[in-house]
């Protein structure tokens, strides 16, 4: 069936960027004006967040961000609300990450049903047991063509990582090191080895790094171990410091220089 | 026979399991592969014993309270947790959880603390055994809790204020559970309850169930017979009534009561009274009751016991609610003052707030005079003397 992850990755095998960015922040509306002012700048991949009360694996950015999209009355409900205003008008594929509890509280099914048919592609829930999903869940992600994505990091093992990737679709997401979202440290020779290991692994998912790209020099990095790169804090700090959307995606992707390291590879 | 153990994958029926993320599955993957082997080891429960008998205390007494008995008319036990060194239960788990981290190759101590308790415990077994000690601890309970910030301080921990969200052991936990993730390899995280992903309430309720094994060796002597009527305990994450319930849980003949802390009120918004009030959802890595909005995000939980002011709770105690083995009641900040007053006045006994819950409720249950009750007293309250002063000043000044 036709889904928007598996077609981007049919055409496209490098240098693929993910943009994560929390719903509901900065303002409660302003999940259009984001999604499209990241499609004008060329973002292949859009990671829409569901805030949480308690994001555990999130570093402060991510932690403010949530904090303020709840208190401008975000929900899962409003936000299918607003995906469902522009799904005709925009062409890159939408995945849905947030953590477990507020979906299980809307319904796992009623979710993937609505997420669909507002045209969302698929969902990451970092939290969500592999075995609960392979048991419980599946069924619902599949019957709705949404993509479920798993994280691997660093830490985990091979055997682990093939049963990931056996029962991951649209891609892998791996995490760049063990920490939560947001650090800045810059890539070193282990996780450069870890990627390597990762892309030697051949897996029949694509691999997207995510946790810590930051500048021109991660991301080259990460265009050049991996299929693509995720960049979540990073993006949402360029937000916190100019609620006009527009003008501080623009300035986001001028200072990535994301225009130069793309051509430059490809 | 319903069995009170967890299954492998670390459920009590629907309640359980480990919901967490990527970053954190070896450890836990670790934790969960080793800790039965580690602590049925002969060399580990002969060390445990020992720190457990020559450290901490035990066995604590089992206080026959007259003047209570009296009063309530039944035969009421005291179980002097209380007495335990540091003032409370939560050294207990301390114990067994360093001895395994030591095991298992970790340097490096992290843990969360509400009322400060269970960081006092962890900097104290940390500075017996020569490890770095981080406690993180909600900025509203250092206010609150001054005394435990100081001891920690003393023995040599780093305490880590959490400035998020309602800056009490909630947030405490999340900002433990983010440093364990930023750093996996040197460190082990010590839970201080009987909540967290699987293997934590299952290796806490083990650790606290010295608790109940030898109130029925006390009983036995004192009274000729093994089971209480009643066990009475408090209920934040659950790790004191865990431990109080433990031995006694398939024995049906002992009526096991939970209080929770209702705060100002179950009805006023401002409660912690997780299992009345609570429904079913994931937080800090399990399955279990919590507070939550209908959208799903946690809501801040209010008590004036900061050990007791958590959203959520063990997993085993919303398992023994739902199957009605346990009951739980939710006691009201002024009904667990007043009870720690109570006992202050009637067995020289000042109580943790947190305890004092559940001394509230031996005027509510109706009790058979033969009746032998045990109340856990989890803990000792010079913790609290600036809470108790503040809401009592009246009859402290007229001292
Ligand atoms: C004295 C005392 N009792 C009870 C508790 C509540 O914890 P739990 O429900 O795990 O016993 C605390 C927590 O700080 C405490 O200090």
């Amino acid at each position: 069936m036709y889904n928007r992850i598996t077609q981007l990755f049919e055409r496209q095998r490098s240098s693929i960027l993910s943009i994560f960015f929390t719903a509901g922040f900065p303002e409660l509306n302003s999940t259009a004006r984001i999604i499209y002012a990241l499609e004008q700048n060329g973002v292949d991949l859009i990671e829409v967040g569901i805030p949480y009360s308690d994001p555990l694996a999130d570093g402060p950015v991510i932690q403010e961000t949530s904090t303020v999209a709840l208190r401008n009355g975000m929900t899962i409900d409003t936000l299918f609300h607003q995906l469902d205003e522009l799904s005709s008008e925009v062409h890159v594929p939408l995945i849905l990450m947030g953590y477990l509890n507020p979906v299980l509280q809307y319904g796992m099914e009623r979710f993937c049903q609505r997420a669909a048919k507002c045209g969302v592609s698929g969902v990451i829930l970092p939290d969500l047991p592999l075995d609960e999903y392979e048991g419980l869940y599946r069924q619902h992600f599949e019957g709705n063509n949404l993509k479920f994505i798993f994280l691997v990091t660093p830490a985990t093992s091979t055997d682990r990582i093939r049963r990931i990737d056996s029962i991951s679709s649209g891609f892998i997401y791996a995490v760049s090191s063990s920490s939560t979202t947001g650090k800045e440290d810059g890539f070193s020779s282990s996780q450069v080895e870890y990627l390597e290991r990762l892309k030697s692994m051949r897996l029949r998912n694509p691999l997207m790094v995510g946790f810590g790209i930051h500048s021109p020099e991660t991301l080259r990095h990460a265009f050049t171990h991996v299929h693509g790169a995720i960049i979540g804090s990073a993006y949402l700090k360029c937000l916190q410091n100019n609620p006009d959307v527009a003008e501080a995606t623009r300035t986001f992707f001028e200072r990535l220089g994301y225009a130069g390291i793309r051509k430059s590879i490809s | 026979m319903t069995s009170y153990q967890p299954n492998a994958r670390g459920y009590y029926g629907s309640f359980g399991g480990a919901y967490i993320p990527e970053m954190l599955h070896r450890n836990i993957e670790e934790l969960q592969a080793n800790y039965l082997k580690i602590i049925n080891s002969e060399a580990f429960q002969k060390e445990f014993a020992s720190l457990l008998a020559d450290y901490v205390g035990r066995p604590t007494p089992l206080f026959l309270a007259r003047n209570l008995s009296e009063k309530y008319k039944a035969r009421i036990y005291l179980k002097r947790e209380d007495l335990c060194h540091t003032g409370a239960h939560k050294l207990n788990n301390v114990v067994g959880q360093v001895l395994l981290a030591q095991r298992l190759g970790k340097r490096h101590i992290i843990a969360e603390t509400g009322a400060g308790q269970h960081g006092v415990a962890t900097a104290t077994v940390c500075a017996l055994m020569g490890l770095r000690c981080t406690v993180f601890m909600g900025a509203k309970d250092i206010q609150r809790q001054q005394p435990n910030v100081l001891r920690m301080k003393m023995l040599g921990a780093d305490v880590i204020a959490a400035n998020s969200g309602s800056q009490t052991l909630k947030d405490a936990t999340n900002e433990a559970i983010r440093y364990w993730i930023n750093h996996p390899d040197e460190t082990h995280y010590v839970i201080g309850s009987t909540i967290g992903p699987h293997p934590y309430p299952d290796m806490v309720a083990r650790f606290q169930s010295v608790i109940s094994y030898e109130i029925r060796e006390q009983l036995l002597a004192k009274e000729g017979c093994e089971s209480p009527n009643y066990v009475i305990a408090c209920v934040g994450g659950g790790s004191n009534a865990a431990g109080a319930f433990y031995h006694f849980l398939s024995d049906s003949r002992v009526k096991l009561i939970g209080a929770e802390a209702a705060g100002e009120g179950i009805e006023t918004g401002k409660t912690a009274a997780t299992l009345t009030i609570g429904s079913e959802g994931i937080i800090h890595g399990c399955r279990t009751l919590l507070m939550q909005t209908p959208d799903g995000q946690i809501e801040e939980a209010h008590s004036v016991s900061a050990g007791l002011d958590y959203p959520g709770v063990g997993p085993l105690h919303a398992f023994l609610c739902r199957s009605q083995r346990a009951r739980y009641y939710p006691i009201t900040d002024a009904e667990a003052l007043n009870a720690a007053f109570e006992l202050s006045r009637t067995e020289g006994i000042i109580p943790a707030l947190e305890s004092a819950h559940a001394l509230a409720l031996l005027p509510k249950i109706g009790f058979e005079p033969d009746d032998i009750v045990v109340v856990n007293l989890s803990g000792r309250g010079d913790k609290d003397l600036e809470t108790y002063r503040g809401h009592f000043l009246r009859e402290f000044t007229c001292l």
